[in-house]
């Protein structure tokens, strides 16, 4: 089970209280837990990344264990940790005003 | 007896205004969807408590909301807007070319019969249409892959499709506005588009005439006379009396023509309102008085500032952000960026805000109900 964290404003479009517990089917990667994510809540589609090119928002941060994963590659593996639902993997807005 | 529900988009959220057709007491809902950008909300006039409403952020994007029971409940519809084809290269600010993307829609417009039907105008601009109440969107791509379609360049709020009028006799046609392309029309449906801005003038092109490149903010149109149409140019503004064929100037008196917002009486569809703006650098009122002008077809303008700020006052007046209600007499709403929403309950003879501590305002849209 993998955790998610997400921004305040995709919590309310997803009516989400906390976090987002996530089964994932194969290895923990990034784009496999957007994936599931995306299949649990469709409502976050286009929200993280393009719906076409499936690219990053540019205001949007991936975060596990105190690292910034937001320039991995997709498939990058989250630390085991997260893998094992031990710590959330962590989708954070930019900081950029607003 | 009537009533009357006020849809304000905001910067940070939408907010809805109801009152019975008195129109002195209001009850203001919201926020609904806190923090978001509220670009645009309007009703179906087939089915009034169907409302769509454009949710975006510069973060997480485009959402599209729709409401069945008049903006008590929402949620979420399709948000993939995908441009037909190969999107291809528009121009950049500078003239290079520029990759279309898509970045929000600004304006929606629900068919006049059918709820499930309602055109999308985005940014960069393109006209999409739904035919099931907002799940899926498609292009309708003539438009776009125009001849002309590689030189449209954005205008300061960006390359966006703003204004969407249905002609309500002949539902094959149709005009959008674009800046800063211009306007354009079409007689079949939204197939192929033609644009129509002879008589337009605008400065800052290098031919000032030219037929694309005129940075059109907002036209507006009489149900009864769809082939009169009002235009609040960049600077200037116009009306045709052809369905666009041509346009010819009406400032007249106004003490500055630039503004973005204009808009036709409920009953009288040669009075028209708009509210000037002193520039483009300098977007306020003039001597920081806000004043609605009023003219019966154009040329002849009077200032109408009753109950409105006359001094220090520099909010503005966003494109989307003036409609009227149907009732008798007419009522006139508006929004400014200072968040106040102003009504007229007698066309214009006098003003009141309704709320005058919301964000910015963005967009108003006024809903006349049995």
């Amino acid at each position: 089970m993998i955790r998610v964290v997400l921004p305040a404003h995709l919590r309310t479009l997803a009516k989400l209280d906390g976090e987002a517990k996530l089964e994932v089917d194969g290895p923990a990667t990034l784009v496999s837990v957007l994936d599931a994510l995306e299949e649990r809540y469709p409502m976050l589609r286009g929200t993280i990344r393009d719906q076409v090119t499936l690219k990053r928002r540019p205001f949007i941060r991936f975060y596990a264990c105190q690292e910034d994963l937001s320039h991995d590659p997709a498939d990058t593996r989250l630390p085991d940790s997260v893998a094992a639902g031990q710590e959330p993997f962590l989708i954070v807005g930019a900081i950029a005003g607003g | 007896m009537s009533s009357v529900r006020v849809l304000v988009g905001t910067r940070k959220g939408a907010f809805i205004l109801t009152s019975d057709g008195k129109r002195d007491r209001w009850e203001v809902a919201g926020p609904h969807f806190a923090g978001w950008e509220m670009y645009h909300l309007k009703g179906s006039p087939a089915e009034p408590n169907r409302i769509y409403a454009s949710q975006s952020s510069g973060w997480f994007g485009q959402q599209v909301q729709r409401s069945d029971d008049g903006g008590k409940t929402w949620e979420p519809v399709g948000n993939t807007f995908v441009y037909e084809g190969e999107a291809g290269q528009h121009q950049w600010y500078d003239g290079t070319p520029r990759p279309w993307e898509f970045t929000r829609v600004w304006h929606f417009e629900p068919s006049l019969t059918d709820p499930d039907t309602v055109y999308a105008g985005i940014q960069d601009a393109a006209l999409f249409k739904s035919t099931d109440g907002g799940q899926t969107w498609q292009e309708l791509p003539g438009l776009r892959k125009h001849e002309t379609g590689s030189t449209w360049a954005p205008g300061a709020g960006g390359l966006c499709l703003h204004t969407i009028i249905q002609d309500p006799e002949n539902p094959q046609r149709m005009y959008v506005a674009i800046s800063a392309a211009g306007v354009f029309r079409t007689d079949d449906g939204g197939e192929t588009w033609k644009p129509v801005t002879k008589g337009l003038k605008s400065d800052f092109l290098p031919n000032p005439t030219a037929e694309i490149g005129h940075c059109v903010h907002r036209i507006a149109m009489h149900p009864s006379r769809p082939d009169v149409l009002f235009m609040q140019k960049h600077w200037d503004v116009m009306r045709s009396d052809n369905a666009g064929e041509e346009w010819r100037e009406i400032s007249g008196n106004l003490p500055t023509d630039f503004g973005f917002t204009i808009d036709v009486h409920a009953h009288e569809p040669e009075t028209i309102y708009v509210v000037p703006i002193k520039s483009d650098s300098e977007h306020f009122p003039l001597d920081g008085a806000l004043r609605v002008y009023r003219s019966r077809g154009g040329n002849e303008w009077e200032p109408l500032t009753n109950g409105l700020p006359q001094q220090n006052c520099y909010v503005n007046v966003l494109r989307d952000a003036m409609a009227v209600d149907s009732l008798d007499p007419c009522g006139v709403y508006f929004g400014t960026t200072g968040g106040q929403v102003y009504l007229s309950p007698n066309a214009g003879g006098s003003w009141k805000p309704i709320v005058r501590d919301l964000p910015a305002v963005m967009s108003v849209e006024v809903q006349t109900l049995p």
